[in-house]
């Protein structure tokens, strides 16, 4: 038995309608942790009907990536919005770990849009040093998902 | 079930306007928007903005698939499509009911329905709408036959098309078949449909629609018509209801002839039905029906107190209709104009840019619904509206006062606007009377180079 996508959609949608916060399993040497809450409201501002004046914008840039560990690391940006996965297959290991070296063209993740898979490409040859998005987790265009330490 | 959680697949005023009801209902908002739009402000006022992708349509907010996997993604509950972009793009709707997320709108089969319009306009005639004699024709042999019986002048449409888009006017019966040949291909260029039909082209024609609400089994109410006959190039400039100059008798007939179309179809959600006013005949015909909210929905929730965005989300919700239609009452009069980004000096070229200073107007009796405040940037990819204004008074003199007001009050700067347009048009004797026709706007233009010239040479 193994976990496919849609196990993970029914169990995020499941632990939605739960009273719990978050959930943690394990089947088949996959593990699965799922944090409620990353769809709250960020921001509050005051909204109201016709005037115009109560609409001034609220400084909120979009949720940006952790600075970088360290200085002179190359990112790997999403190009499309979807669903990251860092295995080809649920129960199969990462395409990358952290300390893994890749190539230019060395498969990092996949992004899936309405299961249509899209792989990411390291772009650049080095070290893997950050991952920054959980697998199956939703992300946006341009989201960083890696940081490198380019070289040979 | 309830919903908690509206992805909003659009932006500029529109997104905020649905950000605004949704604020109101307590339900959360997630925006989808491209690049170019993560620092405006519907972008800051949503609970969640999610970059959906580059600023070209085509690569974010035409994209059915990203817009429904970022739904699924944040559990959004449902999907309101605004106007423009996906909002009558059968497609959309389809993967919707696929996926289980709602989509505040139509089936998607209703979208198809009245989006092919030849379809349209026989769903009409078997609902007892009248439609402008004409009808489908397949080559050059029918369309002389069929343009000899309905007479010169002649419009030839696209199927696929709509909103003044793929049409072409003839006014000789020799010219039929160049016009045909051209409208054919076109259509197929922009439509991937190069079907076309023909229709009597009527000269003093004013386009008047009627806003409907519909619960999709059946129920269908009206909340009284709009008249936008000031049109440049189809596009809609200033919108007023009620249409002046029309007698309750007539205005009854074509209220009650969209309530049919819209019955028949078993109509879910706001729409709108557009008819044709021909003057010289006393009479109207059907010209297609807009399936989503549309740009000019403000003077309608002005006169009749509604909300009507809040009205499509409780459709959609499954609620039904929560108006009768002896609760609708229309008082007063509204009046909207359309600011937009762009330069009458120059033939209205739009002029992206960044807005250095917005002062727009308020008071009772004004509404602006607009996304931009002094910094916003106006972005090339998209269409130039900045904002509507829109105002409501006991009678149309009154209304057009409050509207010069309004106008002058409001000042932009930074990029170059229609405002000055907009302040003329409104002290037009011609415009001031009321229920002017179709090419008025043109005539309008016309008469003010020359006074400029004469100002300029005097």
């Amino acid at each position: 038995m193994s976990l496919t996508a849609k196990d993970v959609a029914e169990i995020m949608r499941l632990l939605e309608q739960s009273s719990f916060n978050s959930l943690s399993i394990e089947i088949d040497g996959v593990k699965l942790n799922l944090q409620r809450g990353s769809a709250a409201p960020i921001q509050q501002a005051v909204l109201s009907a016709p005037s115009t004046e109560s609409l001034q914008p609220v400084q909120s840039a979009p949720p940006r990536a952790k600075p970088p560990s360290e200085p002179g690391l190359s990112e790997v940006a999403s190009p499309l919005l979807g669903i990251f996965y860092r295995a080809p297959k649920p129960g199969e290991p990462p395409f990358v770990e952290v300390g893994s070296k890749v190539e230019e063209d060395t498969v990092v993740g996949i992004i899936e849009v309405m299961k249509l898979m899209n792989s990411v490409c390291a772009g650049v040859k080095g070290e893997v040093v950050e991952i920054l998005v959980d697998n199956a987790a939703l992300v946006e265009y341009d989201e960083i998902l890696l940081r490198l330490r380019p070289g040979a | 079930m309830a919903i908690r959680r509206i992805l909003i697949a659009n932006r500029g005023e529109i997104a905020l306007r649905v950000i605004r009801t949704c604020r109101t209902l307590a339900i959360e908002t997630v925006l989808a928007a491209s690049v170019a739009d993560l620092d405006s402000l519907p972008a800051r006022l949503a609970d969640r903005t999610l970059c959906i992708g580059p600023p070209r349509p085509s690569d974010s907010y035409l994209r059915e698939n990203t817009i429904v996997q970022a739904a699924l993604g944040v559990k959004a509950d449902a999907i309101h499509p605004g106007y423009g972009f996906l909002s009558e793009r059968a497609i959309l709707a389809r993967l919707c009911e696929q996926e289980g997320v709602i989509f505040i709108g139509p089936t998607a089969a209703q979208i198809e329905a009245v989006g092919d319009k030849l379809r349209a306009r026989a769903e009409a005639e078997s609902a007892g709408v009248p439609t402008a004699p004409g009808g489908a024709v397949e080559n050059v042999r029918e369309a002389m036959v069929l343009g000899r019986e309905i007479g010169p002048p002649l419009l030839i449409k696209a199927v696929g098309g709509g909103g003044g888009r793929g049409m072409k006017r003839v006014d000789r019966l020799e010219d039929i078949p160049s016009a045909m040949e051209l409208a054919g291909a076109e259509a197929g260029a922009a439509f991937g449909d190069a079907r076309v039909y023909l229709e009597r082209f009527v000269e003093r024609g004013r386009h008047v629609e009627v806003q409907i609400l519909g619960d999709g089994n059946g129920r269908v109410v009206h909340l009284g018509e709009r008249d936008c006959s000031v049109q440049r190039r189809y596009q809609k400039l200033i919108e007023e209801t009620p249409a002046p100059g029309i007698s309750a008798d007539f205005r009854a007939r074509l209220h009650s002839a969209a309530v049919q179309f819209a019955e028949r179809l078993c109509y879910r959600s706001a729409g709108t039905v557009e008819f044709l006013v021909d003057l010289e005949r006393d009479a109207f015909y059907f010209l297609e029906m807009n399936a989503r909210i549309q740009v000019e929905h403000p003077v309608t929730e002005a006169v009749t107190g509604t909300d009507l965005v809040a009205e499509q989300i409780a459709i959609a919700d499954g609620r039904g209709l929560r108006l009768k239609q002896d609760e609708i009452r229309r008082e007063g009069c509204a009046i909207e104009c359309r600011i937009n980004a762009e330069d009458p000096a120059r033939d209205f070229q739009p002029s992206p840019g960044t807005v250095r200073t917005a002062v727009w107007p308020s008071g009772e009796g004004v509404r602006v619904d607009t996304h931009i405040v002094s910094g916003s940037r106006i972005p090339p990819y998209y269409d130039s509206l900045m904002a509507k204004i829109i105002v409501h008074a006991a009678d149309r003199p009154a209304a057009l006062e409050r509207m010069r007001r309004a106008l002058a009050a409001t000042r932009i700067e930074g990029v170059a606007t229609n405002l000055a347009f907009h302040a003329d048009a409104l002290t037009d004797p011609e415009f001031e009377t009321g229920g002017v026709d179709t090419s008025y706007l043109p005539r309008f233009l016309q008469r003010r180079r020359l006074a400029q010239e004469v100002r300029a040479h005097g």
